[in-house]
């Protein structure tokens, strides 16, 4: 008989380390910087660990040529045969991570591990994520689909439904970007850190129409990292541990750009994930009950559906219940994003999971990097993590809290 | 009487005559009066006479008049992947077609083009797979020459006659690269026509024809040219040209007891403006009335396609009983009495040359155009190049090729691509049933347009199609104006190149805004 995850596993010790075009470090500079940290933060050493969960998606395989294993992380620290587990789930390879390990610990598999999530890509010499083709399922259909091209298609959707012009689509999205940059610009390990005006997110060169330059998240090197043990142990590391309120796992059945009854204008995997982790942690109004959610903003359109689809406001309202009334800002009713979220913090691609349960995991802990946007008492956050496309979306929902 | 009767007849009168030096004229000899009046309205262009002009390519020149210097050369720097657009054109012209009529019914298919996109392997097969027809049919490429489209014409009326084919299918079509800066670059245009040739429901009657072959050399591509050569006008002119179309028609005219006076319209090739009115002229046509518009200042010279082109702008306006005479020049000349009987007036909802020319879409630039026509080289991008895999794409060609999806009949959906179990009820694999999808029109339901995609024409468009009847087609959208999208706007599709990628062109669907 299955039992709930809620409160058996913490979070002792987590890293993060500068995100940004690393030109100075290279993959195993990074998983190093992270891990590193995530030790030191739980009082621990590498040998303490037991097993480890490693989420890349895309760094090894340009930096390693094409060899998807453990041994990245393994060769990198020396580690001594223990196991490590190397997760893949797109833009959702941080959640797995953490997933895979939480429960691990839950089984009474190992007693401490390691997480890890990594990405470099700023080594390939052009902008954009690389398209890995070799073996691709389908040499045409869907050829040049990409993210921004795939994300903006639900960005004309949402404008339509609501019948928004252009113009007011781009401005509620615009106030999104401005929100983002602006917590970019105090978060020290954020990517991009200055801030950017209303007219200059609106005038901004075309990225995939409708979404221009500051709708879109930067590619962005970096690494994640965290220290897991079972609740009962915590202590023996840290006395403000965090521990795991629910995960809510979704892979939705991936046809929805195909299928005639999708609009676009939600998130099905982020619903059916949001509503697990809700269920399991309890919580029954979660713009109330949450104190903080970190969101998969990888451009500012998913910032505002996965806003409606994780019921932080209702369908289509958006901009009346969020953006109008400021409620996203670290002072305001439902705190989004105050690392600068994706878009601005960063997102390499296997890392931005388990660094935005970092940034709840400090938030709680009252250590935001900046004091300027440390929210208040913050007992509770989510964590939404996402790969894929609109249409084609796995989906984490992480929820951590104080015991 | 049986079609093979009425056929063997048809078969004499198109070589009867003196003037039989034609190679092509080595058929029986029946002649009959009476059996001609019967077959005329035997075998026929049937269903026919459609055109696409390719709005990319040829009609950049409306807008860009340049070429008046004379000057050839840079073609060892050019990459020869030119020519990806012919099959695309073919399937276009052959829907367009068969518009009505049962594609089940086709029994062959025979494409015709200079510019084949591929040098070793079959065009008609991509042609016949994108047109969705039947696997059992037969499909030939016919190349090389200029007249390539009306040899096929005849090849189709032989196997009809002979009984092999009740209904054959000829496209033609070309698109043929000038040399930047060239004579040739204001000139040409790129084009394609289909013709269905049968004994039932006749729009017109080829009545008579003429065939002439000649070892004379005007314009030329070796093996290794991507664009094509060309002696002195002056020289290709006067002892190409005009002898030889002038000898094609006055002994078609002759055997058949016929002057230029018995044709309401004339449709025939020339290399240019100049040469179209002086022939017009020595053939005692009356410019103002008799002389179908060749398209040069709106299309260009389509190469292969340009002869049948014309007809087709000549049927259009056609009425039963009107005579057309048409010319073709390469490689020799033939000439062609048509009769239009009275199916030309049942043949509607065409786009032949009118709505496409109507429809058609400037490109923005010259720059455009060479990239297009791949006679530039751009930048090369360290990104990630596009890959293909040709036992995937062999899994995938009802679907990728023939634009087949899947009914699910336990819930009713169509859906695209082909599934594992229904998308929507997700019933197994067994209740869904492929239903052919390339004829339905759509609404847009949503798009983006990605400036930063590595394809020929940037911005790529991404659009999710709302099919009429059912179905949704996620694909790339072609052949927009990218300031005159709108969510709700009709839509259709199009059998187009996706890519070039490990040397392979690889085909399959998009969508584009409703021509018309």
């Amino acid at each position: 008989m299955a039992e709930p995850i809620k409160d058996k596993v913490a979070i002792v010790g987590m890293g993060c380390t500068k995100f940004g075009e690393r030109w100075d470090a290279d993959i195993k500079d990074m998983i190093a910087e992270a891990v590193y940290e995530a030790l030191e933060d739980a009082g621990v050493e590498l040998k303490d660990m037991e097993a480890v969960w490693l989420g890349a998606q895309w760094g090894s395989q340009v930096v390693e040529g094409g060899v998807v294993t453990g041994t990245l992380l393994s060769s990198t620290l020396q580690t001594q045969y223990i196991p490590v587990t190397r997760v893949e789930n797109a833009c959702g390879t941080g959640a797995e991570s953490l997933r895979g390990a939480t429960f691990a610990l839950a089984a009474k598999g190992y007693d401490l591990v390691l997480v890890v999530g990594v990405e470099k890509v700023k080594d390939m010499g052009f902008g954009g994520l690389p398209s890995v083709w070799i073996g691709r399922w389908e040499p045409v259909y869907g050829a040049f689909g990409s993210g921004p091209g795939r994300y903006a298609m639900a960005a004309t959707a949402y404008f339509a439904k609501y019948g928004l012009s252009n113009e007011e689509g781009k401005r509620i999205l615009a106030e999104i970007s401005v929100k983002s940059h602006y917590y970019g610009a105090r978060n020290p390990k954020a990517h991009l850190r200055r801030e950017v005006t209303i007219e200059q997110v609106i005038n901004a060169p075309m990225i995939a129409w409708p979404l221009g330059l500051f709708d879109c998240c930067g590619v962005t090197d970096g690494a994640s990292a965290a220290v897991l043990c079972r609740t009962e142990d915590a202590k023996k590391f840290r006395d403000d541990y965090v521990t795991i309120k629910a995960f809510g796992m979704s892979a939705s059945p991936g046809w929805g750009k195909e299928r005639e009854d999708y609009d676009f204008t939600y998130w099905d995997a982020t619903q059916a994930a949001a509503r697990a982790a809700y269920a399991e942690a309890g919580i029954k109004n979660p713009r109330q009950e949450l104190d903080m959610v970190e969101l998969h903003d990888c451009f500012t359109i998913a910032e505002l559906i996965a806003s409606e689809s994780l019921f932080l406001c209702d369908q289509g309202k958006f901009k009346e219940q969020m953006a109008d009334k400021r409620a996203y800002y670290h002072n305001g009713e439902m705190p989004v994003n105050v690392s600068g979220g994706l878009k601005s913090f960063g997102h390499p691609i296997g890392a931005s999971g388990c660094r935005e349960v970092y940034e709840i995991y400090k938030q709680i802990q009252k250590k935001a990097e900046e004091p300027s946007r440390q929210i208040e008492n913050v007992q509770l956050g989510l964590a939404h993590n996402q790969g894929g496309h609109p249409g084609k979306f796995v989906c984490g929902v992480t929820i951590v809290g104080t015991p | 009487m049986e079609q093979g009767d009425c056929l063997t007849v048809i078969l004499g009168l198109e070589v009867r005559g003196e003037d039989r030096d034609s190679s092509v004229a080595s058929l029986s000899h029946n002649d009959s009066q009476d059996h001609r009046q019967a077959c005329y309205s035997a075998v026929c262009l049937r269903g026919v006479p459609t055109i696409i002009i390719t709005a990319d390519i040829s009609e950049w020149r409306t807008r860009f008049k340049i070429g008046k210097e004379r000057r050839y050369g840079g073609y060892s720097l050019l990459r020869s992947l030119h020519s990806y657009l012919q099959a695309s054109m073919a399937v276009e012209a052959g829907m367009d077609c068969l518009q009505g009529i049962e594609k089940q019914s086709v029994d062959a298919l025979y494409f015709a083009s200079t510019t084949p996109p591929f040098k070793e392997k079959q065009s008609a097969s991509i042609v016949a797979a994108g047109l969705d027809l039947r696997e059992d049919i037969i499909a030939a490429d016919f190349g090389n020459s200029l007249r390539s489209g009306t040899i096929a014409l005849r090849a189709a009326l032989d196997a009809v006659k002979a009984g092999s084919a009740k209904q054959v299918l000829i496209i033609v079509s070309d698109c043929r690269p000038p040399a930047p800066n060239s004579a040739f670059e204001p000139l040409f245009g790129d084009g394609a026509a289909a013709f269905l040739i049968g004994a039932d429901g006749v729009v017109a009657e080829i009545a008579a024809s003429y065939y002439l072959t000649s070892e004379f050399i005007d314009i030329w591509r070796l093996e290794c040219d991507l664009l094509p050569r060309t002696w002195e006008e002056r020289f290709t002119l006067d002892e190409g040209y005009e002898p030889h179309m002038k000898k094609a028609v006055a002994a078609l005219l002759k055997a058949n007891g016929a002057t230029a006076k018995d044709f309401s319209k004339a449709a025939f090739y020339a290399p240019n403006a100049r040469s179209h009115g002086t022939m017009a002229r020595s053939l005692g046509l009356d410019a103002k009335t008799q002389v179908q518009d060749p398209l040069f200042d709106s299309v260009g010279n389509t190469g292969a396609a340009f002869a049948l082109m014309t007809l087709v702008g000549a049927l259009e306006e056609a009425k039963p009983g009107d005579q057309i005479l048409l010319g073709n020049y390469g490689d020799g000349a033939d000439a062609h009495i048509i009769k239009v009987a009275l199916g030309i007036e049942t043949l509607k909802d065409r786009r032949g040359i009118k709505k496409h020319l109507e429809s058609k879409v400037m490109l923005e630039n010259y720059g455009k155009y060479l990239k297009f026509k791949n006679l530039i080289q751009f930048e090369e991008t360290p990104m990630t190049r596009p890959r293909t895999s040709l036992p995937a794409m062999w899994r995938d060609r009802n679907w990728q090729y023939r634009c087949h999806g899947h009914k699910c009949n336990s819930c009713g959906k169509v859906q695209f691509p082909f599934q594992k179990r229904c998308m929507y009820c997700q019933a197994e694999e067994k209740f869904l049933e492929e239903v052919p999808l390339s004829d339905r029109k759509g609404v847009l339901f949503t798009y983006s347009m990605d400036e930063r995609a590595a394809v020929v024409d940037p911005p790529n468009v991404l659009a999710a199609v709302n099919l009429n009847g059912g179905g949704r087609m996620f694909s790339q959208m072609t052949d927009r104006d990218v300031n005159n999208i709108k969510v709700g706007m009709p839509m259709e599709l199009t059998f187009r190149k996706i890519h070039d990628a490990l040397g392979v062109h690889n085909y399959s669907w998009k969508c584009r805004p409703a021509r018309v």
